[in-house]
């Protein structure tokens, strides 16, 4: 009996049961989809995350006040900020960028907006915080030094608050002062979904102090380093100025790192440079891809074991077939190439079907994630179903080819 | 269709007395311990080549079981069997599927048609272990169903058949292969007396054209029309009588 019989045959005992066949399939696809889609949302989102830190810009430190009194001796200064940017002490900072930080309600033309940071710094903001303008300018440092009232929004906040008229030029209130619009920032990317980059304005750290803050400490200090591989210097030389201007003990150490300001209020402020961010963010996101894959593994075993059960039923029900085919002299080989076909095209037909499903499904945005499609997750998820569905095709069909005619007709 | 069947093609050449089933003290023993079954307790038995046999006897008397050895279906306690002079307890699988396939055309008790497959997908089935081109097969498998009149039922699935109508589908697929020995167990055991009729006229026509039978009954009209009467007591053969096989 030729291949493409034994093809056949098992073609029309495929078809024979329709609806168990397409359950069968169902429960194959349903498993090999939802492990490939999940591992490649979980290494999407990994990807936003490490694309969004690189453009935060990786290299700089922020420096930021974990004091909690107000104006205590301890609290970050403008003054401090400015003793940062020393090239004896600290030859590896390039740009040091005073912050204070309020979220005030920003409006304009009877439009309210309540931004979610608007900061007050210093030029140098912008170009240490990755952030490109994409209309406008920048204010300067002479905005700075008179205190003039201007700003540069977020994207977010120019749509809320301008629709789709060019904000350049226009004023807002803010705190009961006027700003001037100068300019808008480029749009950045989401880094986890949680919170908006682009809810945010900037404007001079002595305008924001005026009109808002106040002439008190500042949030925190941007410090950019001259380079990527200047950050752990440039942070260590940060970290001794500030020891000193602050009289702490000089082995205080305040990395950002696993709980920042050290034990027992050892260090009245936090440093944390981009690279560490990065590197928390990144075991997040790996936890959150590990926690996905497993939920995936999980619904591709209870995939597996439907698939088994189908298997096993189906081969237990038609032992009696079996023994039919036997007694009309079809050869063990012969039954077992037909059962294993029919066990192959099933998973086959099902981890295909999975797999497109699958790459269907990544090109939607889920839950705020692009996927994208790890190969080797495809792999292995084709792989497995289809060997299950074969291994447990196969088991009960060889065990029923191996009896004898009768057993298998009496077989209940 | 009759053409075939008297064109002597699986008559033995060797004359009509040569042994075509020689069974020698054949036990066959189910179960262990208290629920120990002895089915067959001794049986001896030659068949000649054409020679046209019936088997009755009481329910539970071993008829089936031994039908199902002399079917090279089951395999006996003790004892042994050869088919054509060979001992079939040497055949390995494959040769036992090619024995089943050629040389015996079995009728079962309980039909055994496959499920959810046409009557002439079923007929078909023995033609395609054989390695009959699919076109060829459809032919043979149409004229075997047409000789037990269901050539009209073809494309109906055994749910779709009545218990009479699987049964012929069954002697359809029994003989064709032309098979030189067909073992029917009860082939008329769920017709009526004009189906019963036609399917004794099918074994009657076979029996002319040379083919050996053995056929299991419980009706004495069935079995008056084989050569031979054979009964079965209780695992034993009590009686083994030949008769004329009146018309
Ligand atoms: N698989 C089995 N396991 C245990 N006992 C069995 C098995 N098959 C048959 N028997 C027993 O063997 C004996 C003979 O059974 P068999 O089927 O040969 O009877 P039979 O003569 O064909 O009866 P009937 O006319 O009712 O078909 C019975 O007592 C039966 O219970
Ligand atoms: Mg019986």
């Amino acid at each position: 009996m030729s291949l493409l019989e034994i093809l056949r045959f098992a073609g029309r005992g495929v078809a024979a049961n329709k609806l168990r066949s397409a359950l069968t399939m169902l429960g194959i696809l349903i498993g090999v989809a939802a492990v490939i889609l999940l591992v490649a949302v979980g290494n999407g989102s990994a990807q936003a995350v490490n694309r969004s830190i690189e453009a935060l810009g990786t290299n700089t430190i922020t420096v930021s006040s974990t004091a909690r009194g107000g104006t205590t001796p301890s609290a970050l200064t403008v003054d401090i900020a400015r003793s940062l940017h020393d090239p004896a002490l600290a030859p590896d900072v390039r740009a040091v960028s005073p912050v204070v930080s309020t979220t005030p309600t920003m409006t304009h033309a009877g439009t309210e907006h309540p931004v979610a940071q608007f900061l007050g710094t210093h030029p140098s903001y912008f170009g240490s915080s990755n952030s490109p303008l994409a209309a406008g300018a920048a204010f300067t440092d002479q905005d700075v030094a008179q205190g003039r009232r201007v700003v540069v929004l977020g994207r977010t906040v120019a749509t809320e608050l301008f629709a789709d008229t060019d904000p350049v030029g226009q004023q807002v209130t803010v705190g009961g002062a006027l700003f001037t619009v100068v300019g808008v920032l480029a749009e950045k990317s989401s880094a986890s979904g949680f919170s908006d980059p682009n809810d945010l304005a900037v404007a001079p750290l002595t305008a924001v102090q005026q009109t808002i803050t106040g002439y008190g400490p500042v949030n925190s200090i941007l410090v950019e380093a001259t380079g990527p591989d200047r950050v752990n210097a440039a942070q260590q030389q940060v970290t001794q100025i500030l020891n000193q201007r602050l009289k702490l003990p000089a082995g205080t150490a305040a990395t950002g790192r696993g709980g920042g300001g050290g034990g027992a209020g050892a260090a009245p402020y936090r440093i944390q440079n981009a690279a560490q961010l990065l590197a928390t963010r990144t075991e997040t996101a790996q936890t959150f891809t590990v926690l996905l894959g497993t939920v995936a593994g999980i619904s591709l075993l209870v995939g597996g074991i439907g698939i088994t059960n189908i298997m096993l039923v189906t081969v237990t029900e038609r032992t009696r077939e079996i023994g039919i085919r036997k007694a009309l002299g079809a050869p063990r080989r012969t039954i077992l190439t037909q059962f294993l076909a029919e066990a192959t095209m099933l998973s086959v037909l099902g981890g295909g079907l999975g797999v497109a499903a699958a790459l269907i499904g990544s090109r939607f945005t889920i839950v705020g994630v692009q996927p994208v499609i790890v190969p080797s997750s495809v792999a292995l998820a084709l792989g497995v179903s289809v060997a299950i569905g074969l291994f447990f095709g196969s088991v009960p069909a060889s065990r029923a080819a191996g009896l004898r005619p009768i057993d298998a007709l009496r077989y209940e | 269709m009759t053409l075939y069947l008297v064109d002597g093609a699986h008559r033995t050449t060797e004359g009509p007395n040569r042994p075509v089933l020689d069974v020698r003290d054949l036990t066959k023993v189910y179960g262990q311990g208290e629920a120990t079954v002895h089915a067959l307790r001794g049986v001896s038995l030659t068949v000649a080549a054409g020679d046209y046999v019936a088997i009755m006897g009481s329910s539970g008397s071993g008829k089936s079981t031994l039908m199902n050895i002399l079917g090279c279906l089951d395999v006996p306690s003790a004892g042994t069997y050869r088919l054509d002079g060979v001992d079939v307890s040497r055949l390995d699988d494959a040769r036992l599927a090619l024995v089943r396939n050629r040389r015996i055309g079995f009728v079962f008790q309980s039909f055994n048609l496959i499920p959810r497959t046409s009557a002439v997908a079923n007929v078909e089935l023995p033609l395609a272990y054989a390695g009959v081109k699919p076109a060829e097969r459809r032919r043979r498998a149409l004229a075997a169903l047409d000789m037990v009149g269901l050539a009209g039922r073809a494309d109906h699935e055994p749910n779709q058949l009545s218990g009479g109508q699987q049964q012929r589908v069954a002697v359809a697929r029994a003989l064709v292969t032309e098979p030189a020995l067909i073992l029917a167990d009860e082939p008329t055991g769920n017709l009526d007396s004009r189906s019963t009729e036609e399917v004794l006229a099918i074994l009657d026509q076979l029996h002319t054209a040379g083919r050996t039978i053995v056929m299991i009954t419980h009706e004495t009209e069935v079995a008056a029309r084989a050569r031979r009467l054979v009964t079965l007591f209780d695992g034993r053969i009590t009686t083994d009588v030949r008769q004329d096989g009146a018309r």
